[in-house]
């Protein structure tokens, strides 16, 4: 340990200003605070600081997305099994999964992070960890067979267009990770929905007639459709899928999206350490009941409102996406407001328009750019409140 | 004790050193200073030069935008030296103490038989006028105002605060005459705040001619900016005044017994204090004269004088601060720390959060240091300030107000009842380590310079 500190004490004086490799100081001391925490000290202000940092915070996001992640693996091999009739046993599945997914992280990870590096040494600042965790949702709400190419590009516009020009980490208005997914979804629609790109391999069994590393066929009567392509009760009757099989997740869908178990414990994580706010998901939860119920009894739908809370990005978008505290609403009358109209939306969208089958992507950014709004409305209300206190006085 | 404010929001630090209940000794100041630099916005006039005799009493400066406020020197010596800094502004002014302490004898009066004026004229001419804060901004209260109503908090909630009832055991009587003297100067009354927890066990309660409150919380709950707001917020184009009981007290003992004494129980506080208790001294006292209670053989020591959170930064060749009774003295935090943020236990730190482990052991106290545990990042979260601070305003949004200079939405947003001492919490559980209190400091200057 001290070895290492002494090297990079050694090392330092080539990457400040003026040294050998100064133009990249913002990237060297990126990587010595992920090692090393630094050795600054309180200048101006309180003398004492506590020890919670944004790289606390990140990481335990990421953690929270770790149970996802891993039944996401695990599904991929599933479902790739189930469309090819394979037989193969739960490590084959999963070791299918972890083949088809570590691309995706590894893209997503050096794309985002290499921009975030560039740019951070562009302006001179400190990296921003901020990609750690939009890094690590934008492989769990792909279709697993998106071309790589196509991710990278998607990455790129998250990070540059969705983040970079409005000054990195805590000033963007869109959540990164969803902006990624909607490029893709209105860029490349073939790859982002119907009914074959959700199950790994069909792709490239419908391109080439053969699957991977296997001579099978996909077995009869196989249809790679998300329970959202077929909302009723008799469509997911017929498909098989009973209302266990969407909690527990073993559906075809997004990589990391399809368990609700796996997002609940993540949620959890969350929860108890304070990191997203649960009036943010518990609203967002009323929300989608409450539009579920309405499409319900008005006979838009024969499913039940909670039906509506296990099906397709819902329970992951409210846990992750629609709570990001920097692109929700800021303050606590708007969280409420912003998470029931996330939840209302969505289901809305599934419901109501039949162009598109899922709306939480849609939903979650649209109230990003409302958010600000919103938490206008709160502050002014709250101002114009304390101002007739006055004059009552 | 019918209308209890209860606090939900706060935090009380919990940091080792706290000082015990005896006096260790009476400081033998070698040297003391009076430091412009405690008070905001003093533009000051020196009124002596090196070499001078001074009494306790003497002015030795004026505020050359009122010069009727005066400042008067805490001792009887003898102007050692005029520390001067950057474009010659006026730092410190050192007096060396004589062995036997002179006063200037300002008269014993019965508050009675005083007017309004009599007393303020008495304050500005013995140098406690500074006593009182101004708000909004914090600033020296104007001598031609009269202001809604005067606040004085009762109780400390601050980091290793010293204890007002010990440090002001004997003084009851003083403060009594403090507060029936101040009264005077106000329409509103004087409104003393004391904590719910030791309302009878209190000497304070038993002070008369006071409007009570009682609150109970956690820090911020003592701040008296916290208990205005919850009592009776400042609006635009009002002014209150702000008094520390042991202010009081000074003003008291020079009504009854018609000397300046600001003689004061200081705690020397901190990890890294040895032995921590209280000392008996003056304002301005070196915190060389203390050197028995730390070793700073590894130079490693911060010199605090005030708490952890709102002290300034002295440094071992300075002095306590005119309003301060208390030094804090911590480890420099100078050192790296391997995978910190990335270990899953980190025994040793306190977090207010539930990303580590530290709400497991409540009543653990902990050996803080001034690392800040992380680089500066912009604002991400926006839930953890108000967890902190007891007011009902959108700290986050005023921090941005002050960082784009907007006045107009500063003012809506309640710069006029804060001051950094109510946000210092804020500050201190920032997870993107933003400056806090400087960024509210610049706030407040831009209004000073554009509402003048």
């Amino acid at each position: 340990m001290n070895g290492l500190r002494k090297y990079i004490d050694k090392i330092k004086p080539n990457f400040t200003k003026g040294g050998k490799f100064g133009f990249l100081q913002s990237t060297f001391e990126g990587f010595e605070t992920f090692l090393f925490v630094p050795d600054t000290v309180t200048k101006r202000g309180t003398h004492v600081k506590d020890s919670v940092d944004l790289k606390r915070l990140l990481i335990i996001v990421v953690l929270a997305l770790v149970p996802a992640m891993l039944f996401g693996m695990w599904n991929v091999g599933y479902q790739h099994d189930a469309a090819f009739g394979l037989g193969w046993g739960f490590w084959q599945m999963f070791w299918y999964g972890l083949v088809k997914v570590i691309p995706l992280y590894l893209v997503s990870y050096i794309v985002g992070l290499g921009i975030e590096f560039v740019s951070a040494q562009l302006k001179g600042h400190e990296i921003s960890e901020g990609y750690l965790v939009s890094g690590m949702i934008i492989p769990l709400i792909v279709p697993v067979d998106v071309p790589l190419w196509m991710l990278a590009i998607a990455v790129a516009f998250a990070v540059i267009i969705g983040k970079e020009i409005f000054g990195g980490t805590g000033m963007n208005i869109w959540n990164p990770a969803l902006l990624a997914r909607a490029f893709l979804f209105f860029s490349y629609p073939s790859k982002m929905s119907g009914d074959t790109v959700w199950t790994g391999g069909v792709a490239r069994y419908m391109a080439e007639g053969k699957a991977y590393a296997c001579g099978n066929g996909i077995v009869d009567g196989f249809s790679g459709a998300t329970p959202l392509a077929h909302p009723t009760l008799e469509g997911l009757q017929s498909a098989g899928t009973s209302f266990m099989d969407l909690f527990i997740g073993t559906v075809p869908g997004s990589v990391g999206e399809t368990s609700v178990i796996a997002i609940l414990i993540g949620a959890a994580i969350l929860l108890f350490t304070g990191v997203a706010s649960w009036k943010i998901m518990f609203s967002s939860v009323l929300g989608g009941l409450a539009v579920g119920y309405l499409g319900y009894f008005c006979g838009a739908t024969d499913l039940p409102g909670y039906w509506q809370l296990v099906m397709g990005g819902f329970a992951f978008g409210t846990v992750f996406m629609a709570t990001d505290p920097v692109t929700s609403a800021q303050t606590e009358y708007g969280k409420w407001i912003y998470g029931f109209l996330v939840g209302a939306l969505a289901v809305t969208v599934r419901l109501w328009n039949p162009g598109y089958p899922e709306g939480m992507m849609l939903a979650i950014l649209l109230m990003n750019t409302f958010a600000p709004l919103i938490d206008h409305y709160v502050i002014s209300s709250s101002i114009r409140r304390r101002a007739k206190k006055v004059k009552i006085a | 004790m019918s209308n209890n404010i209860q606090l939900k929001q706060g935090l009380n630090i919990p940091i080792s050193g706290g000082a015990v209940q005896k006096t260790k000794k009476d400081v033998v100041s070698t040297v003391i200073a009076l430091k412009p630099t405690d008070f905001r916005g003093l533009v000051p006039k020196l009124l002596v030069k090196e070499g001078d005799e001074v009494l306790c009493g003497t002015p030795v400066l004026a505020d050359k935008a009122s010069p009727e406020i005066l400042f008067t020197s805490p001792v009887s010596g003898t102007v050692e030296t005029v520390v001067r800094g950057e474009k010659r502004k006026l730092l410190e002014v050192r007096i060396k103490p004589d062995a036997e302490q002179k006063h200037l004898d300002f008269g014993a009066k019965k508050v009675n038989d005083l007017k309004d004026a009599d007393i303020r004229a008495i304050l500005l001419k013995s140098g406690l006028w500074p006593s009182f804060i101004q708000r909004p901004y914090g600033i020296l209260a104007n001598p031609q105002a009269r202001p809604k109503a005067i606040f004085v908090s009762a109780f400390s909630t601050a980091p290793l605060a010293a204890n007002m009832e010990y440090v002001l055991r004997n003084e009851t009587d003083n403060i009594q005459t403090g507060i029936n003297a101040i009264a005077k100067l106000t329409d509103g009354g004087v409104h003393l705040s004391l904590c719910s927890d030791n309302f009878n066990g209190t000497p304070f309660h038993k002070l008369e001619n006071v409007i009570f409150h009682t609150f109970s919380g956690k820090h911020p709950a003592g701040n008296v900016g916290i208990q205005i707001h919850n009592i009776d917020p400042i609006r635009k184009g009002e002014t209150v005044w702000t008094i520390s009981l042991m202010m009081l007290a000074a003003i008291g003992k020079l009504l009854n017994t018609g000397k300046l004494d600001l003689s004061r129980k200081v705690a020397v506080t901190g990890p890294k204090a040895i032995d921590p208790c209280y000392v008996n001294t003056v304002p301005g006292m070196a915190i060389a004269d203390i050197a028995e209670f730390y070793d700073n053989s590894a130079n490693d020591i911060r010199f605090i004088s005030g708490d952890v959170l709102t002290g300034k930064n002295v440094g071992a060749e300075g002095f306590l601060g005119f309003y301060d009774n208390q030094v804090t003295l911590i480890k420099e935090g100078n050192e790296f720390e391997m995978f910190g943020w990335a270990k899953p236990f980190r025994t040793h730190l306190f977090s207010a959060s539930r990303a580590y482990f530290s709400w497991l052991t409540p009543k653990k106290l902990y050996d803080m240091d001034t690392n800040t545990h992380g680089g500066e990042r912009a604002f991400v979260m926006n839930d953890v300030y108000r967890k902190v601070l007891p007011m009902h305003i959108f700290p986050v949004h005023l921090m941005k107000a002050c960082i784009a200079g907007d006045i107009d939405k500063m003012e809506q947003l309640g710069i006029y009842e804060v001051l950094e001492e109510d946000i210092a919490l804020c500050e201190y559980v920032c997870p993107s380590k933003i400056e806090w209190m400087s960024i509210l400091s610049s706030g407040i200057d831009l209004m000073l310079k554009e509402m003048a």
